[in-house]
């Protein structure tokens, strides 16, 4: 198992053997239970389902309540599709927590939702330089300048970097340093930022470049 | 940042006294030299007490030689070997910012009177 879900719960620091203080995110993660294997002959390719949070029972409704009453499973907030190599590792409604997953000295891979910015120019959300505060500008400091040719081709090219909505996309963050592991409360303390809001549900997965 | 209150009780300093802005104190800090370790001595008055949790800081003024001094504590930080309140200030404001501004008589803080 390499993969478990968590909530962010919010940064903070702590101090190292040095005494120096190490930037942490605190995650709530796990702990997590399969609610489905997929085996390459009976579905075409080997997942696990996991599920993670709590959720209030009239909240979920009839066809996901029958799936998660199939697999014996309490139902969940979360529930996440993740690839595995041998499947039959895995059985239904077995409880994945923090501690069979990570180590305390490792590194670990984030993926979260990021936080939405709504609209925002080029400068911000592609980092284009914009244009001169003097030299005659007039009202197009933040401008993106040329977007192409004239005549030809005569149109703006598809992916043409513009203004737009920005944030809110998923986001892996790579290697972060897994600074503590607390199996009692299932938290997890990572150095670092992680994508998303407080609150918001991450994947966290051994390093894949680690 | 309460979902983080459950962290206090692994790295939260139970051992430094309370103390508000006004309040004159020691502050003990380890100093690493080299291999060397010793503690330094500093001691001014709290002008400011900032953030919650483990990660707020409080800053201490004094004026050595003429010159304002001033250095920011991490509360839970383990250079801190110990604070001690040595008088209490009767003050009226959270934030003593003005004392930057005012040297002598008018720098003085009022001694607090139970």
């Amino acid at each position: 198992m390499n993969t478990i879900l968590g909530e962010k719960l919010g940064m903070t620091q702590i101090y190292d053997a040095q005494s120096r203080a190490v930037p942490v995110t605190v995650i709530k993660a796990g702990p997590c239970h399969v609610v489905q294997v997929k085996q390459p002959d009976a579905d075409g390719y080997s997942a696990i389902q996991i599920a993670f949070g709590d959720i209030k029972a009239k909240q979920v409704n009839k066809p996901i309540q029958g799936h998660y009453a199939k697999a014996g499973v309490e139902p969940a907030r979360y529930l996440v599709e993740v690839r595995v190599e041998d499947p039959s590792a895995y059985e239904v409604g077995q409880k994945i927590v923090v501690s069979d997953v990570l180590e305390e000295g490792k590194l670990a891979d984030v993926t979260g939702l990021s936080k939405g910015k709504g609209f925002q120019g080029v400068m911000r959300r592609h980092n284009f330089s914009g244009q001169g505060a003097a030299h005659g500008n007039h009202k197009k400091h933040r401008a993106p300048g040329s977007i192409g040719a004239c005549a030809t081709p005569s149109r703006v090219f598809k992916g043409m970097r513009m203004a737009g909505r920005m944030g809110g996309d998923q986001v892996t963050t790579l290697n972060l340093l897994i600074v503590g592991v607390d199996t009692e409360r299932n938290l997890l303390m990572l150095r670092g930022a992680v994508p998303g809001a407080n609150g918001s549900m991450v994947l966290i997965r051994e390093a894949v470049k680690g | 940042m309460n979902k983080l209150d459950m962290l206090r009780g692994d790295y939260a300093r139970e051992d430094i006294p309370a103390f508000r802005p006004g309040d004159t104190v020691k502050v003990h800090v380890r100093v690493t030299e080299g291999n060397r370790e010793r503690t330094q001595v500093f001691e001014g008055v709290v002008i400011a007490r900032n953030g919650s949790g483990l990660d707020s800081t409080f800053t201490v003024r004094k004026v050595s030689f003429g010159v304002g001094v001033e250095r920011v504590f991490p509360y839970s930080a383990p250079i801190i070997q110990k604070v001690e309140v040595t008088r209490r200030g009767d003050v009226r404001r959270s934030k003593l910012y003005y004392l930057r501004d005012r040297v002598g008589k008018s720098a003085r803080i009022r001694e607090k009177r139970d």
